[in-house]
């Protein structure tokens, strides 16, 4: 058949057979059209995101706690990284020999690890935490199946105990939960962030798309302590509370000029690295969150304040003898011989009557507010977590009894902070500064509180306390000039006075003819027979301030002569 | 067709070549810088842990101990202490 006859050519097809078809694809381009319209156009942001996530990634940025530095720049606190070992039982395949070596590592015991990667019923099992990165490693090179690392941090103390007290300690999650980590958390903590890059197919990071949250690391905090100061006041206050199998104790050293705390010590401490097992009470700062009746450590202050008014002079005879001196239905009673007592032998020898006739012959409301002057019934501003404020009442409820016992140290309490730093009044030509537990730079504005000359004399008198006929001989240090005043209180009991349970304490500066540190030293309950604090407390003060004196390189200014302490016979005792 | 498009399609491919290699210089560099940073983490941590150590083993009360029961060290008694004022007051 030839082609041009082909009776196929001759076919005739209705015209709308065509015209459907061309229809039809010209439909489809347009629904094509439309497809492609939507997905570029309305749908465009799912499908980015879609893409991305293929490639783009969001990662975290650590930011690390800051660090914890004395004045000189010892690290103090230190946060590192240590990784946690866990394990999904399900996953584990480990052979008796891994298992060995496991606990090899670890260093726990083989049956303990067994127990826990054969536990299937749970999904999460940890092996072991806080383990150092090395041992990490050797456990990674391991290679078992289903046992994985996670990053976590750790706070390491290299102080120890020693600084215990001062710097608290941070929880499982790298947050303070005592003391300076506490109280400074906010400034230690720091802010992690994020950033979204783009990831290869091995993983690594090719660009760097956005910075979502630049990463804030915590910031060094710098503290007034001195860590030998530290050292010397801790290891002295820690054997005294031994010897004297104290119930505890507390010491503060303060620098004179600037208000800083060089060092804050309370014993019996614990070691903030190991503290598994420790109660709320151990964690304490006694020095600064608790309060006791200070006793004859008071009397300073009443005599500053008579002076002040012209009421007396060192010199002023007082009568204290015979008997007791009786207000109202009570009798305040003194241990010592003499008649008549100076004012100045008056705080020599811690005689109570003298302290309360002086005190009585003053008004209420002038006595107040020299005791509030000097700190006491308010908190002392360190920033530090629980500061005792104290109990100072208002004198308008005061009865003369309450004043006359309050001028030696009852009927009022205090923190050994807040004694520390009303001695510094004298210790500087009579204003003060707020104390610090962070490094001053410039000296801070004094405030004052009494005339440099009054200032003076009640430091002539402190210093007569500490020689032989004083009440603290043992606080005398050689070579340098020491004043002081002891204190030793009774302890409530049920709302009366125990007889057989006392605070000693001793406040004092050195050098006397320009004060450079004020120490505090309060020993709480001493239950070896002596309780005196020119017994007790006196001796700590006087180990201590030659430790810092010649650490801090002070001039001497005292003859270099030793010490002679008077026989037992006629130590001056204190009146209680 | 004018005479200049090959020319000009030559010099296209040239600089989209060009284009694709620097940008995987580009990237290559960046995982690079990307590793030095991470060592730089690294090394930093490793500081901190050098740190510690050596405050560790420079505690004053190991020194102490040290000076005191292995080097039988101690303070000298003021009857063999000499202060030594300077002869202008220092400033």
């Amino acid at each position: 058949m030839k082609y041009a006859t082909s009776p196929v050519l001759t076919l005739t097809l209705p015209v709308w057979r065509s015209r459907l078809l061309a229809f039809a694809f010209v439909s489809l381009f347009v629904v094509l059209i439309a497809r492609a319209g939507y997905l570029q156009g309305m749908h465009n942001d799912f499908l980015q995101a879609k893409g991305e996530s293929r490639y783009s990634r969001v990662i975290e940025i650590t930011a690390s706690r800051g660090r914890i530095l004395d004045r000189n720049g010892e690290p103090l606190a230190i946060t590192t990284p240590v990784k946690s070992i866990w394990a999904i039982p399900d996953e584990v395949k480990i052979s008796r020999k891994q298992i060995a070596r496991l606990a090899e590592l670890l260093e726990m015991p083989a049956q303990e690890i067994d127990k826990r990667v054969t536990d299937t019923a749970r999904d999460f099992v940890f092996i072991k935490r806080q383990v150092s990165p090395e041992t990490a490693d050797r456990v990674a090179e391991l290679r078992i199946p289903g046992l994985f690392q996670n990053r976590e941090y750790r706070r390491y103390y290299p102080g120890g105990e020693i600084m215990a007290h001062v710097l608290g300690f941070t929880g499982a999650d790298d947050i303070g939960q005592e003391g300076i980590e506490l109280a400074f958390q906010e400034t230690l903590a720091g802010k992690p962030g994020s950033r979204r890059v783009i990831k290869d197919r091995l993983g690594q990071i090719v660009e760097d798309v956005q910075s979502i949250k630049a990463a804030q690391n915590g910031r060094d905090l710098v503290l007034a302590l001195d860590t030998r100061v530290q050292n010397l006041a801790y290891s002295h206050l820690k054997s005294a509370v031994e010897k004297h199998r104290a119930k505890a104790g507390s010491i503060v050293v303060v620098d004179v000029s600037t208000g800083e705390v060089l060092a804050l010590a309370n014993a019996p401490a614990y070691n903030p690295n190991k503290r598994s097992r420790l109660s709320g009470a151990q964690f304490r700062n006694r020095a600064i969150t608790d309060t006791f009746e200070p006793g004859s450590t008071l009397k300073p202050f009443t005599i500053a304040l008579a002076l002040q008014a012209g009421k007396v002079r060192p010199n002023t005879l007082i009568q204290i003898a015979p008997g007791g001196f009786g207000i109202g239905a009570a009798t305040i009673r003194d241990t010592h011989a003499e008649r008549t007592l100076t004012v100045a032998q008056v705080i020599q020898k811690s005689s109570n009557i003298g302290a309360a006739r002086i005190a009585l012959s003053l008004p209420a409301a002038s006595m107040w507010e020299m005791f509030q002057h000097a700190g006491f019934g308010a908190a002392p501003n360190l920033g530090f977590p629980g500061e005792a404020t104290g109990k100072l009442r208002p004198y308008r409820s005061w009865r003369p009894i309450e004043q006359a016992t309050m001028a030696y140290g009852h009927g009022i309490s205090v923190s050994l902070v807040q004694l520390a730093r009303a001695y510094t009044m004298f210790a500087r030509e009579g204003d003060m500064v707020p104390l610090s537990l962070l490094r001053v730079d410039a000296a801070p504005s004094a405030q004052r509180v009494i005339a440099p000359e009054t200032a003076r004399a009640v430091r002539a008198m402190l210093e007569l306390a500490v020689h032989s006929g004083g009440t603290a001989p043992r606080a005398q240090i050689m070579g340098y000039r020491v004043a002081g005043k002891t204190g030793t209180a009774q302890k409530q009991e049920n709302g009366a006075y125990s007889s057989s349970r006392y605070v000693s304490s001793f406040v004092g500066f050195a050098p006397a003819s320009n004060p450079r540190l004020v120490i505090a030293v309060m020993i709480d309950e001493p239950s070896d027979g002596l309780y005196y604090g020119g017994t007790v407390a006196a001796p700590v003060f006087a180990q201590v301030m030659t430790g810092a004196l010649r650490v801090l390189d002070v001039t001497p200014d005292g003859p270099m002569t030793p010490i002679e302490l008077p026989s037992e016979g006629d130590e001056v005792k204190e009146s209680i | 067709m004018s005479k200049s498009t090959p020319i000009l399609l030559a010099i296209l491919t040239a600089c989209a070549l060009g284009l694709v290699t620097s940008q995987h210089q580009a990237r290559k560099l960046f995982a690079e810088l990307e590793q030095e940073q991470e060592r730089a983490r690294q090394l930093e941590v490793e500081y901190g842990q050098l740190q510690l150590e050596a405050s560790t083993w420079a505690m004053h009360s190991r020194v102490e101990r040290i000076a005191s029961r292995q080097l039988r060290m101690r303070v000298p008694d003021a009857t063999r202490l000499q202060i030594v004022k300077p002869e202008s007051p220092a400033q």
